[in-house]
């Protein structure tokens, strides 16, 4: 039975894949159905959802389209989350991979590294450097991956002492490899799979963070973000709380999304590690 | 002028708080295209002297004297282009490779390591490799794991001769292979060794095998060296007592000299 047909089987996986998809299309058809600026005011303020055609979920207290805000927040959720995983993983498996690989003083340092940057709380080192650098997407994407990729760097440094031991590794350095060849073309990608296994839990967690700094004001302030939409609706809660709650159960649902689809995938390529 | 001067070499590991030595204080020399086996029981030190002679591991004692440089003196690039001329086979043909690896890129490696065949020139070599050891060319775009384990020794032998070696380390190399199989192996590579006058290192703890294929041996037990001369010799008339106890352990030795 192919990964694939295991993961079509699994009824979490299929409803976090159908999220996924549902979130996908939303961030890429945003600028087609929403052209122009979703900041921009597109009606009276604080409209209700329901009661206009053009306006189907509303409008905020300065009367812009709810809807619009919602598919374009949808493109910087998808993008800071995917690129802050993205970058947390690369750096770790190769953080993970080096120390592992080197052993000694240079395993030392970057584990010891890897540990002070595991006392900090990931979301106050995110939160500490977006307010000194200041808000852009490029900043609130390193921030996350900053605190996100001591995971990754451990598990792959645990996978490397295991693997470094096999002959396969032997047999590269006595054809003459360089150790930095072996490190990253024999070692790191045999590593990899118990690493990608964290990226679900790293997708939900970044887009998280994400909304938590925009939630705070320190989101890119060109871009429309679920965060930056709760936080706006939080002042008119009592009066017009589908502010709030809209992008709050998006939010709810992407990190859900997510989180099945990438534990599908693993339990579907687990299975077939297992066996052969 | 000996291939490989090896004098006192000692390996010691740390078990429970006390240094146990795996290799203590052998000495033995190979000529070229000679065939010197190490043989003894598990535990005796023959896998280790073979990662101490390929610097896979250090030793804490001794010297290691290769085509005439000392081999433990050598870092860096310069051990890992002195690498080519000394290789390695091991005992099992699958954990040997990279489980991503096709037969290409594991023969593609050290012809690009040692600069021995432009990237042009590669895959003709590489089809050369493959026949030279009696496999088809078509085995080339081939993942490892698809092929059957005689034919991935064969491949391993390929990488191993590749860059011209004039010594190969064989460990145990022919000890995971069924008995049909193993005797192909045998003949390739003493037709090698004939051919290309490369020597080896026979590392094995079957005496019959030991017996049809080295020139010389050594009886390792408890990491050293407890008798050592003409195979033939010393396996027919073992005088130490493990070298006793190892010829009594393989019955079909004395079955065949009767017979014959």
């Amino acid at each position: 039975m192919s990964a694939l047909s295991r993961f079509l089987r699994t009824p979490e996986a299929v409803a976090g894949a159908f999220l996924l998809a549902a979130l996908f299309a939303m961030a890429l058809s945003a600028p087609l159905l929403f052209p122009g600026d979703p900041q921009a005011i597109a009606g009276p303020a604080l409209l209700p959802p329901f009661q206009a055609w053009s306006l189907p979920l509303g409008t905020d207290r300065l009367g812009r389209d709810v809807l619009a805000e919602l598919f374009h927040g949808a493109r910087t959720s998808l993008a800071v989350g995917l690129a802050a995983a993205a970058a947390a993983l690369a750096v770790g498996a190769v953080i993970g991979t080096l120390a592992g690989f080197a052993g000694g003083l240079v395993d030392e340092v970057l584990m010891r590294i890897t540990d002070a940057f595991q006392t900090v709380p990931a979301f106050l080192l995110a939160l500490a450097f977006v307010s000194v650098v200041g808000p852009s997407l490029g900043v609130v994407v390193v921030a996350i991956a900053l605190g996100t990729w001591t995971g990754p760097a451990r598990v792959a440094r645990a996978e490397v002492l295991s693997i470094r031991e096999r002959d396969y590794v032997a047999s590269a350095r006595a054809v003459g490899m360089h150790p930095l060849a072996i490190a990253f073309r024999e070692v790191l990608p045999n590593a990899l799979p118990p690493v990608l296994a964290l990226s679900s839990v790293i997708v939900a967690a970044a887009i998280l963070t994400e909304a938590a700094l925009s939630f705070l004001g320190l989101g890119d302030p060109n871009r429309v973000t679920w965060g930056g939409m709760i936080a706006e609706g939080r002042t008119v809660l009592r009066t017009a709380p589908f502010l709030s709650v809209v992008p709050g159960i998006a939010l709810v649902l992407t990190v859900l999304g997510v989180y099945l689809a990438g534990e599908g995938i693993v339990e579907a390529t687990a299975v077939r590690r297992g066996l052969s | 002028m000996t291939l490989l001067t090896v004098s006192n070499l000692t390996k010691r590991y740390r078990r429970g708080g006390k240094a146990v030595a795996a290799v203590d204080d052998v000495s033995f020399h190979i000529d070229p295209g000679e065939t010197l086996a190490l043989a003894g029981p598990s535990g005796s030190g023959k896998s280790t002297i073979a990662r101490l002679v390929m610097r896979l591991i250090e030793p804490d004692a001794g010297g290691v004297e290769f085509e005439g440089d000392d081999f433990l003196a050598l870092r860096g690039a310069a051990l890992r282009a002195r690498r080519a001329r000394l290789q390695m086979v091991f005992q099992d043909p699958l954990a040997a490779f990279n489980p991503r690896a096709t037969v290409a890129r594991v023969l593609d490696d050290p012809l690009r390591i040692h600069g021995i065949a432009s990237r042009t020139e590669r895959p003709h070599r590489i089809a050369t490799l493959l026949e030279r050891v009696g496999l088809t060319a078509g085995l080339a775009p081939r993942a490892i794991h698809e092929i059957s384990g005689g034919q991935r020794q064969r491949v391993a032998i390929a990488r191993a001769i590749a860059t011209k070696p004039s010594l190969i380390v064989l460990d145990e190399a022919v000890s995971a292979l069924d008995v049909s199989v193993r005797g192909q192996i045998l003949e390739l590579l003493l037709d090698l060794q004939r051919q290309e006058q490369i020597a080896y290192l026979f590392i094995s703890h079957d005496l019959g095998v030991v017996r049809a294929v080295a020139h010389r041996v050594i009886l390792l037990d408890a990491g050293r060296i407890a008798e050592s001369g003409d195979a033939r010799a010393v396996i027919d008339a073992p005088r130490s007592a493990i070298g006793k106890a190892l010829v009594a352990a393989a019955p079909r030795l004395h079955t065949k000299r009767d017979a014959g």
